[in-house]
């Protein structure tokens, strides 16, 4: 039980990281029809920013805030306005392929400024453990599930409570009903931008200390968010929080009590059922075809 | 006229970039550039560079300087075979890599072809069983190292049983077989058999498994990337039981890469730049690079003198003599200061010399024992 435990916690703290990256995929496609297939190299780069920022000496807080502005900067304004908004109109395709693109690029722009070797990346919550009723329990996962959360939660409220995120729900419903009421889509969608760019770069602070900075660290973080994303329901956020932490916690069960060496393959098997079953994903719903 | 001098002079440029072009002695290095295995490439082709400098500045190989280019095998043995087949048509004189042993022993059968001497720095037993007579290794072999672990293990430590992690290559693979014949052979009892793949991220899950075997020790075998996600995580996990392991577990990039998560683990390495005979290596490899050395840095360190050391011998560039010059022979330190340790090549293209048991205290590795060379020839 004490094990099941430790993988419970374990995966539902790797699951909480995944779920942010998988907020970010959402979040992009209900509000700019957008599949960001560098997702995880918008993780990586935050990673490396923050690296550069601590080898200037800055510490780790304030490394993580420079990362942030530079994340929405690029991540969010350029990313948008030099990559999406040009392709706007060119069809889901056009942007896929941009993006994967654009994530073989970023990979080998980070591997020749900075080598193809991993980098050591520290803990914000530090290596201490401590046992709670006979779990080993991490102040790393603790932190992360804390952190994931508060951005979850943080998040919901603000696209349920404000006038902003109500508006911009209002932009990823039905974009030209938006407009007809008022309100600004260009800058709503900006700040869906903006949100993932501050996702990514929390997610990166997260996960690095475990995947290690590498020019590829993405690939994984990538792949697991978008599979969570799908399992959850491509348009729906809180699906993303559920597909999330599914993949995560059923990837650890899966290595403890199967072998190690399929752990990763869970996670596809579920998005192969998923979309057998339920091709909206857990929480989505269905999607009429905008023409 | 104008145009008689412009040829003039354009064939004189030839013939004195001909002559200095003949007057190298090329070498390809074939390593781990990209990939799961960047880690260890990276310092390999670092520690080689160190040395070709060095051995320029001073006047080269009899009097040749070494050229050397690049390729990047990306960690994978099928680009690794075409970069030797590239190597080959490009006429070297020799060729280091590549690191991983899953790579050499695909690669191997092109420099053999061509009878090109061929330095590795794979470790696994598989890597010289091919009876390939071009095939040198730049460290110990998995069958020479693994069984002074068993002994450590057993003998040292008093371990009852052990859960074996290793990684799924055939380094790892090589590795876990040989420490369950060996540990075995001294009544201990495996535990649990854990396999990871190469490039895995999360832990979690092995080293829960390895937790639940309550066995008296760990022995992790997999490469340096995964030694120091694996070191994290059985510290994420507290696990307060022996970690034993090997070169790839207690390398100078784990330790940088697991910082304290490293302090405890202890075992055998073949090369440590914390040993007493590496202290003049050290701070030159630390002043080129900004880094400390592992042992794939003095591996490639060692890969270039050696070559140096067997071209001097021979007389010759002349790939099968320079492996004639290897094969059955004794290089000592004294006399060719840069192969580091004294060292014995069998006629298979193992190697011998001194080893060293360590131990990671306050991030750095502490040698607690050196230990001989298995036989004096």
């Amino acid at each position: 039980m004490t094990d099941f435990l430790q993988l419970l916690l374990s995966g539902v703290a790797t699951g909480a990281i995944y779920a942010m990256a998988a907020l970010g995929f959402t979040l992009l496609w209900q509000a700019a029809g957008t599949i960001n297939f560098a997702q995880g190299e918008f993780v990586m780069l935050p990673a490396f920013a923050m690296l550069i920022g601590l080898s200037f000496g800055l510490p780790l807080w304030a490394a993580f805030l420079v990362a942030v502005v530079l994340s929405v900067a690029v991540l969010g304004a350029v990313f948008k306005r030099w990559i999406v908004d040009p392709m706007r109109g060119s069809g889901v395709v056009a942007v896929v392929v941009a993006t994967l693109g654009l994530s073989i690029g970023l990979k080998s722009v980070v591997k020749a400024g900075y080598s193809a070797e991993p980098h050591p990346f520290p803990s914000v919550f530090g290596e201490e453990v401590f046992k709670l009723a006979g779990v080993t329990v991490s102040y790393a996962d603790v932190g992360a599930l804390l952190f994931a959360g508060l951005m979850v939660l943080g998040l919901q409220t603000f696209l349920n409570k404000t006038v902003t995120g109500r508006a911009m729900q209002a932009v990823a419903q039905n974009t030209f009903s938006a407009e007809a009421l008022g309100i600004n889509v260009k800058r709503m969608i900006f700040y869906t931008f903006a949100i993932n760019a501050i996702l990514v770069a929390v997610t990166a602070l997260l996960i690095t200390p475990t995947y290690l900075a590498k020019f590829d660290m993405g690939d994984n973080i990538g792949l697991k968010a978008f599979f969570a994303a799908i399992i959850g329901g491509f348009n729906n956020s809180r699906g993303a929080l559920l597909g999330g932490v599914i993949v995560g916690v059923l990837e650890n069960l899966a290595g403890a009590y199967l072998t190690p060496a399929y752990k990763d393959g869970v996670a596809l098997l579920l998005f192969l059922v998923v979309i057998l079953l339920k091709p909206d994903g857990l929480l989505g719903t269905p999607q009429e075809r905008k023409v | 006229m104008k145009t008689t001098i412009a040829r003039a002079v354009a064939l004189s440029l030839a013939a004195v970039a001909g002559a200095s072009f003949a007057q190298n002695i090329k070498i390809a290095q074939i390593v781990e550039l990209s990939g799961p295995g960047t880690a260890a490439g990276t310092m390999y082709r670092n520690g080689a560079n160190l040395a070709i400098k060095e051995i320029n500045a001073a006047g080269g190989i009899m009097g040749r300087r070494i050229e050397s280019v690049e390729m990047d095998t990306q960690t994978q043995p099928a680009i690794a075979k075409a970069m030797t087949v590239k190597a080959v048509d490009d006429k070297v004189t020799a060729i280091f890599g590549p690191v991983f042993s899953g790579s050499i022993l695909v690669s191997q059968a092109e420099s053999q072809k061509a009878g090109i001497p061929n330095f590795t720095g794979g470790e696994a037993t598989t890597v010289t069983a091919q009876g390939n007579p071009f095939i040198f290794r730049s460290s110990l072999s998995q069958s020479s190292a693994i069984p002074k672990v068993a002994a450590y293990m057993a003998n040292d430590l008093k371990v009852k049983s052990v859960a074996v992690v290793f990684g799924n290559n055939d380094f790892g693979k090589g590795g876990r077989d040989a420490i369950i014949k060996e540990l075995g052979a001294r009544n201990v009892k495996i535990a649990a058999d854990i396999s990871t793949d190469p490039g895995q991220v999360d832990m979690s899950s092995a080293v829960l498994r390895t937790k639940q075997a309550n066995a008296d020790a760990a022995f992790v075998y997999v490469n340096e990337e995964e030694s120091a996600r694996l070191l994290k995580e059985f510290r994420k996990q507290g696990y307060d039981k022996p970690l034993i392991g090997e070169t790839t577990l207690l390398g100078a990039k784990v330790l940088e890469l697991a910082g304290s998560a490293a302090n405890g683990a202890r075992g055998h390495v073949g090369l440590t730049a914390d040993a007493p005979a590496f202290k003049d290596f050290l701070p030159k490899f630390e002043k080129e690079f900004k880094a400390k050395p592992d042992h794939n840095g003095i591996k490639g360190y060692f890969s270039a003198y050696v070559l140096k050391a067997a071209i001097e011998k021979a007389k010759s560039t002349d790939g099968k003599a320079v492996a004639a010059a290897l094969r059955n022979s004794c290089f000592k330190a004294k006399d060719h200061p840069g192969i580091l340790l004294d060292v014995c090549f069998d006629d298979k293209g193992d190697l011998d010399r001194e080893s060293f048991l360590v131990e990671v205290k306050d991030g750095k590795q502490v040698v607690t024992q050196t230990l001989p060379m298995l036989g004096k020839r």
